[in-house]
């Protein structure tokens, strides 16, 4: 029953959080009930927090969970509609228009203007899919600018897109969609209107180890406990770009690739690029002492 | 927790729970639409009331639409679901800070007669606008104050033109090519090409970012520049604002209010360190951190408006500087004190962040303020 998805067997906040567990997501009481409204409400899921924390991965699991295509959307400043709703194949519309001239018969339009040639881009894949509603993922709508936020509002409020020389399409079941965004600007009060809204933070220790534990199973109980720890500890010390989950995972492949049994300075050292980006960040951790991190790592672990 | 079960009513409408929560927040100063409390109803309803940690996830995600309001979020539903009332902390701050602002208005309350008897007694029954526009905003009366927040409506901030990634159709010869116009041009001609069409990239304005320094030490320019703050953010074009003091706080969503008196009283209710202390360093770490290299500040002109004294560590205030310029386009730092004709950056913040600084400009009064506009727009 978990594996499988239907509307119907949405019962409770539990039954999404096992389903995603089953499905290698580990999401905390607060995420599961943001994902279980938005398939019951059927609403689109507006996802905020730090780099890293797992926001476009929520997107991928649901795709897998309910066995719906995942129509990835990544938004740019300049996007606009024949990159993210459809397009003409315009070069073979002229090559038909040439094929049409040679034989001398008359171009009628409506055959330039046929599905034939037709583009679908993610959002009209989305809105006039086959079978199963596919999750649809804007990622980082932010970047995308105003007018192109109105037109995704537009489509998100009807589900339904027309073609003027086609006619329109329509969802009956409206597609999952997750909407990301980094706040580098705000979005719309419109589109927020639209969706229900959840801040993914960092997980807890707890967390980061059940995570640890389905996404890197072959890391020793003993180090992806400390793992947890250190990163936990790392977190903790005021840097520019504190560590994700995705850090986390890179981290512990990291010390298992280099035969690592437990966390160790030099260990830490070595691997410190796989868990910090910035330059400034690895000084504050070197100076405020690598064994001091691993002092605690080891302790909080025990 | 009290048992829900044992002290709720075995049928209780949801949705009369879900208005009064909503009210309350609202009181606690939260956004929520009725299409939000509505939404919220419908969430009790899916995930029942038993639960705690189900009722305050539904709220959480129905009701709010950013994470600052999430303290306001948590204070609320403490009092209502567990009927715990907690103390405001914001609460003091409140008078203080709506005097400072209503003071230019008729002048009802104890505090705003005592903010004109401190004034030296000048005068001026008719001010023409030239005069004003000269004036130090810290020497205005409160007409005069009135005359400049006229004034400052028609001011217009627009950043610097950038090339856009967006294409537009172009009637010149070059460019990318517009298969698009292309074949349906050709449709005229009987399937037959006879013109090509072309695109370019369009131009758009620049981000402008403005950060006001709102301590003690800008206190006679505050008032004014928090109202050319909300000139700027009303006006057209991509403008983000926020207050600076011993902390950051963003001011773009309280100041996008058409109406003056209103967006500056919310944005008075937002800032909680005003007329305090500076700790310009920590402030524009939060910035960097929070908005600015993650993108808001790329590519952006970001203008610091700050007599630069600050209490912090100038060291860290320079290597934010350093961070700053080097996502930002430009960074333009407005300094009201620098009008003064024996003035210079000694000030410990000024002069570790003037390395950084592209163009240092005054600020004391309306056409170092129209100076400031040109400048973001070169």
């Amino acid at each position: 029953m978990v594996s499988s998805f239907s509307r119907e067997d949405l019962s409770s906040v539990a039954v999404v959080q096992a389903a995603l567990t089953a499905h290698e997501y580990v999401a905390d009481e607060g995420l599961a009930t943001a994902i279980f409204l938005a398939l019951r409400l059927q609403r689109p899921l507006l996802l905020e927090g730090q780099a890293g924390v797992g926001k476009t991965e929520v997107a991928k699991v649901l795709s897998r969970w309910t066995g719906g295509e995942l129509v990835r959307l990544q938004c740019y400043e300049g996007i606009d509609a024949g990159q993210a709703v459809y397009e003409w194949d315009y070069a073979r519309q002229l090559l038909h228009l040439r094929a049409v001239e040679a034989v001398g018969g008359p171009v009628v339009e409506d055959e330039l203007y046929s599905e034939r040639f037709l583009v679908r881009r993610p959002l009209l894949r989305a809105i006039a899919y086959q079978s199963q509603p596919p999750v649809l993922l804007v990622d980082e709508v932010d970047r995308a600018d105003d007018e192109f936020e109105a037109f995704l509002l537009e489509i998100l409020s009807d589900y339904s897109i027309t073609v003027p020389e086609l006619g329109t399409f329509h969802a009956e079941v409206p597609p999952i969609v997750v909407v990301t965004s980094n706040r580098t600007r705000d979005v719309h009060d419109a589109l927020k209107r639209r969706c229900l809204y959840h801040w993914i933070d960092y997980p807890d220790f707890d967390r980061e180890l059940a995570i640890l534990r389905v996404r890197a199973p072959h890391v020793a109980e003993t180090l992806a406990r400390q793992v947890a720890a250190g990163i936990e500890a790392l977190r903790g010390l005021d840097l520019y770009k504190p560590p994700g989950v995705a850090e986390t995972i890179d981290w512990a492949e990291a010390l298992l690739a280099l035969e690592c049994r437990a966390l160790d300075d030099a260990a830490v050292d070595a691997t410190l690029g796989t868990v910090l980006k910035y330059r400034e960040d690895q000084e504050r951790v070197r100076s405020h002492g690598i064994d001091t991190v691993v002092k605690r790592a080891l302790e909080r672990s025990a | 927790m009290p048992e829900p079960a044992a002290t709720t009513p075995p049928l209780i409408a949801l949705d009369v729970v879900a208005v009064a929560f909503a009210r309350l927040l609202r009181r606690r100063g939260v956004e929520v639409t009725v299409e939000a409390s509505v939404l919220y109803g419908e969430a009790l309803a899916a995930v029942g009331i038993a639960d705690r940690d189900r009722v305050y996830w539904a709220g959480r995600v129905t009701l709010l639409r950013r994470i600052e309001d999430v303290a306001a979020y948590d204070e609320a539903f403490t009092e209502f679901f567990e009927g715990v009332h907690t103390v405001d902390l914001r609460a003091p701050d409140t008078p203080a800070i709506t005097i400072a602002l209503d003071s230019d208005e008729a002048s009802e309350d104890a505090a705003g007669d005592e903010d004109t008897s401190t004034r030296p007694s000048l005068v001026v029954r008719w001010s023409p606008s030239e005069i004003i526009r000269q004036r130090d905003f810290a020497a205005y009366t409160s007409e005069e104050f009135d005359e400049s927040r006229r004034l400052m409506a028609d001011l217009r901030l627009a950043g610097a033109l950038r090339r856009s990634r967006r294409q537009r159709p172009t009637s010149r010869r070059r460019g990318r090519p517009d298969l698009r116009r292309t074949v349906r041009r050709s449709l005229r001609a009987g399937g037959e090409i006879l013109e090509r069409s072309f695109t370019s990239p369009g131009r758009r304005p620049r981000r402008v970012v403005l950060i006001c320094d709102v301590s003690g030490s800008m206190e006679p320019y505050a008032r004014a520049l928090l109202r050319f703050l909300h000139a700027a953010v009303v006006g057209h074009g991509h403008v983000e604002a926020f207050a600076l003091g011993t902390r950051l706080t963003r001011l773009t969503k309280e100041l996008m209010s058409r109406d003056p008196d209103a967006a500056l009283a919310a944005a008075a209710r937002r800032v909680v360190d005003w007329s305090g202390g500076t700790r310009l360093g920590e402030c524009l770490r939060a910035f960097n951190d929070e908005w600015g290299v993650r993108g808001m500040a790329r590519g952006a002109i970001v203008v610091i408006l700050s007599d630069g004294w600050d209490r912090g560590d100038p060291d860290l205030l320079a290597e934010q500087m350093a961070r700053l310029s080097r996502v930002a386009y430009r960074i333009v730092w407005v300094n009201p004190l620098k009008a003064s004709p024996d003035y210079a950056p000694l000030a410990r913040g000024m002069a570790a962040a003037l390395p950084y600084v592209d163009e240092f400009l005054e600020g004391h009064n309306l056409a170092s303020l129209e100076a400031l506009a040109e400048a973001i727009s070169r």
